[in-house]
């Protein structure tokens, strides 16, 4: 489904962030991508949708290498990349319904765009959504007015709107309450299964991971050290990634 | 006897003497007591100019309505100079606005974009206005011609550093989506700044409003020529007409560019504006920005 070959990425040049990083994600589950902090973790899943350059490498993803595509190429594929983000990046002063339709701005023209001339159907879509998500009613509100919960929820469901093959998300719950994290790690878990797509989720919080992911990618210093079930994540591996062993004692 | 704390080494003072800013200070009074020198400004001079002003301040009153067609038609001309110009100004802004913007554009785009910005800038609407009648002769349109280009700075300034304070976060969602540029610009950018650009654009139509009783003056059309005439011929009374008609203008202007930004803003209705104080409505306008 997606492939990561040699991919490499250094924001100033002779200090890579991202070294060598091979990967396959299969057709679907969840891989939780774990780290330290400054390990590459949000460098690696941001290079997928090329909102920052590999510096070398291929993203082998739908049959194409989106470490070469430009222009209208690039964003073709990106409709197909649902992204979901630590801070929701949400349009703060547009409504929820005008958040949800931003994920249909790759495939409507920009003119009916910016007229609201949205498909009926992505509408109707957009309504759905918004109850799957658990914000019947929100449409109107304008996302500024919203809890960071009910923010993400947005989010996630803009990403679904884009009817995507992947999902990412770069630290979805970092933001948020543990128990807001639960049910929002639980959300993505759902719509994973239910569209029967692969996410790619990296995150701060190991317990987390092991509890929703089918599977764990651990990150150190810009290389993968670790990548299997969340039953071979064994305090071993864990002081392999994240150095030390004080912090273990919980 | 030696306490702690004036042991301190004098690095460690903590409120360190700035000497650079008390320096300036004296340097700058020492100036304005040259420059009063230089310009022969003395008390003598002050004694004489408020007799005059007494004198002239007398004959402004009563004001002398009784050319009031004159009066009409100049701030009738004003004002049509003044929305013509803030109209052309901010639709040539815009787009300058957006593309000096070095956030959103490459280095090759926004700095000409930004030059033409500085130009229009850099004079002041009255040269402006003397070059545009040069150019294209008495009348209106070298005063439109004039507001324009000192729109076109003042937007075209404000609008980009606008554009450059906004949440790129934001923006990256929505090019996450595979947005083509315009929707990106429609989603992700005009969003940002839609409600402080309205603040613009009223200011702006406000200032053109009183720029354009002035600009008659160097002879660009509006109630300035009309002013400047009465002036010259001593009709003071006419004079006080003008001046009096001109501040009602300036208040109506003031009103209309308050229900606008109540109506585009969107966080009051019309109703509210003659409800609530003054004070709350600003509260809810600042907080919008």
């Amino acid at each position: 489904m997606l492939t990561l070959r040699h991919l490499s990425k250094s924001y100033v040049p002779g200090k890579p962030v991202l070294q060598d990083i091979d990967l396959d994600i299969a057709a679907r589950g969840i891989t939780a991508v774990i780290g330290p902090s400054g390990t590459g973790k949000s460098t690696l899943i941001r290079c997928i949708n090329r909102l920052v350059e590999p510096t070398a490498g291929e993203i082998l993803f739908d049959g194409a290498d989106l470490a070469r595509l430009s222009g209208a190429a690039l964003r073709h594929a990106r409709r197909h990349i649902g992204m979901v983000f630590q801070e929701y990046n949400l349009v703060e002063r547009l409504t929820v319904m005008e958040n949800l339709l931003c994920g249909r701005l790759g495939y409507v023209g920009a003119w009916k765009a910016w007229r609201r001339k949205f498909p009926p159907e992505d509408i109707r879509r957009a309504f759905e959504l918004l109850d799957v998500v658990g914000l019947a009613g929100f449409a109107h509100r304008r996302a500024d007015a919203l809890s960071g919960g009910q923010r993400q929820r947005v989010g996630i469901a803009r990403a679904v709107m884009q009817e995507p093959k992947l999902l990412l998300a770069d630290e979805p719950t970092s933001s948020l309450d543990p128990k807001t994290s639960v049910e929002i790690m639980q959300l993505l878990a759902d719509v994973a299964r239910s569209r029967g797509i692969p996410v790619l989720i990296n995150m701060h919080a190991v317990a987390l991971g092991k509890r929703f992911a089918d599977r764990i990618v651990g990150m150190s210093g810009g290389r993968i050290v670790f990548d299997g079930p969340p039953a071979n994540l064994s305090d071993d591996v864990l002081k392999q990634i994240y150095g030390g062993e004080d912090w273990l004692d919980e | 006897m030696s306490s702690p704390i004036r042991a301190l080494p004098p690095a460690d003072d903590p409120f360190p003497r700035a000497w650079w800013p008390r320096v300036t200070m004296v340097l700058v009074a020492v100036y304005v007591v040259y420059a009063c020198a230089q310009l022969d400004v003395s008390w003598e001079r002050v004694q004489t100019g408020l007799a005059n002003a007494a004198h002239f301040f007398g004959r402004l009153f009563p004001p002398n309505f009784t050319r009031w067609e004159l009066l009409l038609k100049g701030l009738l001309e004003s004002l049509q100079i003044a929305v013509l110009a803030s109209t052309l100004g901010i639709a040539l802004a815009l787009p300058l606005g957006l593309l000096g913007a070095r956030n959103l554009m490459p280095a090759w785009v926004s700095w000409p974009a930004r030059a033409i910005v500085v130009v229009a800038r850099s004079l002041h609407p009255v040269i402006v206005a003397i070059l545009f009648v040069k150019a294209v002769g008495f009348g209106a349109l070298a005063g439109i011609l004039a507001l324009t280009v000192a729109s076109v700075g003042f937007i075209g300034k404000l609008f980009t550093e606008a554009i450059e304070e906004i949440s790129l976060k934001q923006v990256e969602a929505v090019r996450a989506t595979g947005a083509p540029f315009f929707s990106v610009l429609g989603y992700g950018v005009l969003p940002q700044v839609f409600s402080r650009f309205i603040g613009f654009a009223t200011y702006q139509l406000d200032s053109n409003l009183r720029n354009s009783t002035m600009v008659g003056i160097v002879g660009a059309g509006g109630i300035g020529g009309t002013l400047f005439a009465a002036f010259q011929r001593f009709d003071y009374d006419f004079v006080c007409a003008i001046l009096i008609a001109i501040i009602s203008l300036i208040m109506l202007g003031e009103l209309f560019a308050t229900a606008v930004r109540a109506i585009f803003i969107g966080n009051a209705t019309l109703a509210d504006l003659f409800r609530r104080g003054a004070g709350g409505r600003r509260d809810r306008l600042v907080e919008d920005d």
